[in-house]
C-alpha cells in the first residue's frame, strides 16, 4: 500500500531545512512558497528517507484569486506519496520555477499547463504550447476564458 | 575528400498508418540515422477537461470512454474511483468483482491490440493482428452483452456499475478464460522464437531504468525497464489485494521486453480472472445509492489505477456543486512518449516506427 504522507508531517521536515517556506499544510497536502520550490524539490528527491524520485502528475487549478500548481510525488523505493502544492498570485504574468531538471516527467506536463493556463515555468528548456496551435489566443482552462 | 552533409528533416504524420492515430513526428535525420525527434500532438484535442467543468459528475463518465478508446472500461473505473474517494462511497461487493473482471478483460483486449500492431509495425502486415482480433472479437461480444456497445461502454457509475450482468455473460467469460492460455501459447509459438521479431526488437530502443523513472513512465514501458511497479499490487485499489498474481518485468528495457511484458501480463490477467470468477458472490447489489444530482463535499481527490497502458489518474476538485470545479486527467501515454527521444537516437527510420509502436499509444488519451 502506498503510504500517503500527510502535509503536516512533511511540512515539518521542509520547514526545518527551509525556514519560512511553508504557506500552509493539512492532512492531504502541503503548500510551499514558489520562490523556494526548486530547492524544496531537490530536497525531497535527494534526502534519505524521502527520496521522491517519481513525479506522477503535475497540473494547475485556477482559484481566481490565485493559481495553485499541484505536484504528486511518489517514492518507488519507499512506496510513499505526497501532494505538493505551490501558489501563484499574479494573473497577468504568472511565473513559477520549473522542476524539469529534477523530474523529467514535468517536460510535457509543464508545457500543457503553460498552454492551458498561461503559467510560465522558469527554467523549462522548451516552453511552448503543447495541445493548441502556436497562434491560439488565450488560455482555455482559466475560469475567465469563455 | 570529405563529402559535405547536412541534417534532413522528415515529417511523419499526422495521417500515417504507423502513428496509430493523428500524431506527428518531426524527425531530424543524418542519412538514415535518427538524430532527434520532436513529437507534435494536439490534433485530437477536444478540450475534455474544460467541457467537464460544465457537466454533472455522471454526465462526465461518457467523456472518459473517449480518452483511451481501446480500454474504455478502465477509464470509467479510474474516474469513478476518484469520485468515490471524494464522497467516501462504499461500492457493493458484487460490483467490485464485476469491475475487476471487466478491467482484466479490458487489459487483455488492449494488450492484444498493442502486441498485434507492434508486430504489424515490424512489417507483418495484418496477419498477426487478425490472429489477435480473433480473441478480441470475443471480448467485444462480451461487452456488447452487458452494455450494448462494442467500443465505448459508459458502463460504470459512481458507486458501482450501471446494471447487473446478464445471464449469458459469466458462461462466456468462463469459456474465454479456459481458452485464452491455449491461444497465448499459440501466439508464443508463432512469435516468441520468430527470427525477424527477435532481430528487429532485441536490443532496439533501450530505455534504461533510471531514465524510465525520471521521465515518470508507467505501465509495461516502466516494467520492461526492470522496475517492479504495478499499482494493482503495490497500492491496491478496488479489491485487487485479494488476488494472487505476479508482476512480470523485463531486463534491459528494449522493444522485445515491452512485447514480452505485455504477453506475460495477459497470462496474469487470466489468473486474476480465474480467481475473481471463483470468488464472485452470486447475487447482490451492483450500485450504491447515489443521488441523480450528485453533490460531493468540497475538497479534492485523486483516483488512479493501473490501466493497460500505465498509470491513469483523475484529479478532481469539487466546490460542492453538481459539476466539477476542475477535472484533470493524467494520461499514461503522454508521459510514456517523453521516452521516445531517448529511445530512438542512433536508430534508423524503420526502427523508429517499431520503437514508437512498442510504447503503445492512443491519441485520444494524449490529446484529451
Amino acid at each position: 500500500m502506498t503510504v500517503a504522507i500527510t502535509g503536516e508531517e512533511i511540512g515539518k521536515k521542509i520547514a526545518e531545512a527551509f525556514p519560512g517556506s511553508i504557506v500552509s499544510s493539512d492532512k492531504g497536502s502541503v503548500v510551499v512558497d514558489s520562490k523556494q520550490l526548486y530547492l524544496i524539490g531537490e530536497f525531497l528527491k535527494n534526502t534519505q528517507g524521502l527520496e521522491f524520485d517519481y513525479l506522477t502528475f503535475l497540473t494547475a487549478v485556477d482559484y481566481i484569486d490565485y493559481f495553485e500548481i499541484v505536484y504528486r510525488l511518489v517514492s518507488l523505493k519507499h512506496n510513499h506519496s505526497l501532494m505538493l502544492k505551490t501558489r501563484c498570485y499574479d494573473r497577468e504574468n504568472p511565473v513559477v520555477p520549473s522542476v524539469f531538471n529534477i523530474w523529467r516527467a514535468a517536460c510535457y506536463q509543464e508545457r500543457e499547463v503553460f498552454d492551458l493556463f498561461g503559467i510560465k515555468f522558469e527554467g523549462h528548456p522548451e516552453l511552448k504550447r503543447l495541445l493548441l496551435w502556436d497562434g491560439f489566443k488565450g488560455h482555455p482552462l482559466r475560469r475567465d476564458y469563455l | 575528400m570529405s563529402i559535405q552533409t547536412e541534417p534532413f528533416i522528415l515529417n511523419i504524420g499526422p495521417q500515417h498508418p504507423s502513428t496509430h492515430g493523428v500524431f506527428r513526428l518531426r524527425v531530424t535525420l543524418d542519412g538514415e540515422v535518427v538524430v532527434n525527434v520532436e513529437p507534435v500532438i494536439g490534433y485530437l484535442h477536444r478540450g475534455i477537461e474544460k467541457l467537464a467543468e460544465g457537466r454533472t459528475y455522471t454526465q462526465n463518465i461518457p467523456f472518459t470512454d473517449r480518452l483511451d478508446y481501446l480500454s474504455s472500461m478502465t477509464n470509467n473505473l479510474a474516474y469513478c474511483l476518484a469520485m468515490e474517494k471524494l464522497a467516501d462511497i462504499k461500492v457493493p461487493e458484487r460490483a467490485e468483482y464485476i469491475r475487476v473482471i471487466f478491467s482484466e478483460i479490458m487489459r487483455i483486449s488492449s494488450h492484444l491490440m498493442a502486441v498485434g500492431f507492434f508486430i504489424n509495425d515490424l512489417g507483418a502486415m495484418m496477419t498477426p493482428v487478425l490472429y489477435m482480433w480473433r480473441e478480441r472479437e470475443k471480448i467485444m461480444d462480451m461487452f456488447e452483452m452487458v452494455s450494448g456497445q462494442r467500443l465505448l461502454y459508459n458502463f460504470m457509475r459512481i458507486g458501482g456499475v450501471s446494471q447487473d450482468i446478464p445471464g449469458e455473460f459469466l458462461p462466456a467469460v468462463k469459456k474465454f478464460v479456459a481458452e485464452m492460455p491455449k491461444y497465448l501459447d499459440e501466439y508464443d509459438q508463432l512469435l516468441a522464437k520468430n527470427e525477424i521479431l527477435l532481430v528487429r526488437s532485441k536490443g532496439v530502443g533501450i530505455l534504461p531504468k533510471e531514465t524510465a523513472i525520471s521521465i515518470g513512465a508507467s505501465g509495461p514501458v516502466l516494467r520492461a525497464s526492470g522496475v517492479k511497479w504495478d499499482i494493482r499490487q503495490l497500492d491496491p485499489y478496488s479489491i485487487y489485494e485479494r488476488f494472487d498474481f505476479a508482476i512480470p518485468t523485463g531486463e534491459v528495457g528494449d522493444c522485445y521486453d515491452r512485447y514480452w511484458v505485455r504477453m506475460q501480463e495477459m497470462r496474469q490477467s487470466v489468473r486474476i480472472l480465474e480467481q475473481a470468477l471463483a470468488q464472485m458472490p452470486e447475487k447482490g447489489e451492483v450500485c450504491a445509492s447515489v443521488p441523480q444530482f450528485f453533490r460531493p463535499p468540497r475538497g479534492e481527490a485523486y483516483g488512479y489505477i493501473e490501466a493497460p497502458k500505465g498509470n491513469l489518474g483523475f484529479y478532481i476538485v469539487s466546490d460542492g456543486s453538481i459539476a466539477p470545479y476542475r477535472l484533470h486527467i493524467y494520461p499514461p501515454t503522454l508521459i510514456n512518449i517523453t521516452a521516445l527521444q531517448d529511445m530512438v537516437k542512433g536508430w534508423k527510420v524503420a526502427d523508429l516506427i517499431i520503437i514508437f509502436g512498442s510504447i503503445d499509444v492512443v491519441l485520444g488519451e494524449i490529446d484529451r
